[in-house]
């Protein structure tokens, strides 16, 4: 089962801190990510990378993006 | 996934080298002395155009602002990026505005300015650099302990439109009632006669190039704010290249131009009281950290759809008439007779909404 960040509708830098408080938690694993801007996802996913993980994937959908993130 | 050059890591500096050297330009084409553009010294201008505040040297429609957020509104709607948006404590971001303009006037400029000025060789801009980087680590502390404002609505698009509405009737006004050399007053407009606010460079130009800055930014999400948040928060350097890019690009231009004069006295729209120049940027500094953004960033998010950043900006203006008609404002003889005052009291109120406005959201 997916854990999941929900970030939609706050703004940055809150997606941000809220997916590193969650890496470094589960420290390997998979996390999905709400976030509802462009800005949000790229801040993310930027992140994310930053600390050694992977995009897994990008889904976009109208209240705007889930981003799924993995390190194994 | 659509690609965004903008965001890359050669876009951000692109995109800072830009808004340096069109800077630096402005000034030559008449913007006043290391102000090619301040976005604090803009909307304050814009202010006394509309009679906020009635300082008779500090009166002008600045186009680049509204450039800067139609330009946005245009970048966003091209990338369907335009995601009207409300409802996040927006009477906090309103008082934020309204401090963040204190404390940038007691200063004499937004962070773009501090940048431009430090670029001209005002080591004045020194202390104000480093005020605002002392009030956005301030910033990160209460971000690190669970302070947020709150998730945002969805809503109507009508509501995105409100600010590039207002933006585009000052325009509207500009046009109907248009400078007049040696007249104080065209119509309902107020304009300056002498001071920093009678220099300018044309309609056209300022216009056209606030619509190009505010296109790129609005791509890039160019944040001098964020540039040192992301720094000390994550020490992510991505946002603070786009800066450097930018002190880098104006002075070479300010080298090319002659416009390039070290050293801290007599420095243009400035002065030397240096715990003043840092705790003004300290105040605005915490201002924007706590808001998510500085007030160039706050114009490109009102740009693309956010109610928030518009009432921000709302803020700043109505927070310049406060600045110039209680005499918080600093002018190049020092700081004004109660700016010191001014500055605590934003402080406090920072802190107070710092300390009070904090839950875990998940």
């Amino acid at each position: 089962m997916n854990i999941i960040v929900d970030a939609g509708g706050l703004s940055c830098p809150q997606p941000v801190l809220m997916t590193l408080n969650k890496i470094k938690e589960i420290k390997k694993g998979e996390i999905l990510i709400k976030v509802d801007t462009d800005t949000s996802k790229e801040n993310v996913s930027r992140a994310a990378q930053s600390q050694g993980w992977e995009i897994a994937d990008v889904q976009e959908n109208e209240g705007g993006y889930q981003i799924a993130i993995k390190k194994n | 996934m659509k690609k965004n050059i903008f965001a890359t890591q050669w876009g951000i500096i692109g995109v800072g080298a830009f808004i340096g050297i069109i800077a630096a330009l402005l000034q030559k084409l008449g913007n006043p002395g290391n102000m090619g553009i301040c976005v604090a010294c803009f909307e304050r201008d814009i202010a006394g155009a509309i009679g906020i505040h009635r300082a008779a040297v500090v009166q002008y429609m600045r186009p680049e602002i509204i450039g800067f957020v139609l330009g946005s509104l245009v970048a966003a709607y091209i990338f369907k990026e335009f995601r009207p948006r409300t409802g996040s404590a927006p009477i906090v971001r309103f008082v934020l505005g309204v401090f963040a303009m204190i404390g940038a006037l007691v200063f004499l400029g937004c962070p773009w300015r501090a940048m431009l000025r430090l670029a001209a060789g005002d080591g004045n801009a020194i202390f104000g650099l480093l005020g605002l980087i002392g009030g956005i680590w301030i910033g990160t502390l209460f971000l690190k302990g669970g302070y947020n404002l709150g998730r945002v609505q969805k809503t109507y698009a009508s509501a995105g439109w409100l600010l590039p509405l207002t933006m585009l009737g000052f325009l509207i006004l500009m046009l109907i009632f248009p400078q007049i050399k040696g007249e104080a007053k065209s119509g309902i407009l107020f304009y300056s006669v002498k001071g920093p606010g009678v220099m300018h460079a044309s309609l056209i130009i300022s216009l056209l190039v606030g619509l190009a800055i505010g296109f790129a930014a609005q791509r890039s999400r160019f944040c001098t704010m964020g540039a040192f948040r992301d720094l000390i928060l994550f020490k992510q350097a991505h946002l603070f290249f786009g800066i450097i890019a930018l002190v880098v690009s104006a002075f070479v231009v300010n080298l090319i131009l002659e416009q390039f004069h070290p050293g801290f006295a007599k420095q243009p729209v400035a002065h030397t009281m240096q715990i003043w120049n840092f705790g003004g940027m300290v105040l605005a500094g915490l201002a924007f950290a706590l808001a998510g953004g500085c007030p160039g960033r706050q114009l490109f998010l009102a740009g693309e759809g956010d109610g928030d950043a518009a009432v921000f900006v709302m803020g700043m203006i109505v927070g310049a008439g406060f600045a110039h008609n209680f005499g918080l404002a600093s002018s190049p003889k020092g700081v004004g007779p109660h700016g010191i005052a001014a500055v605590i009291i934003g402080l406090i109120v920072c802190l107070f909404i710092g300390f009070t406005m904090r839950k875990r959201v998940n």
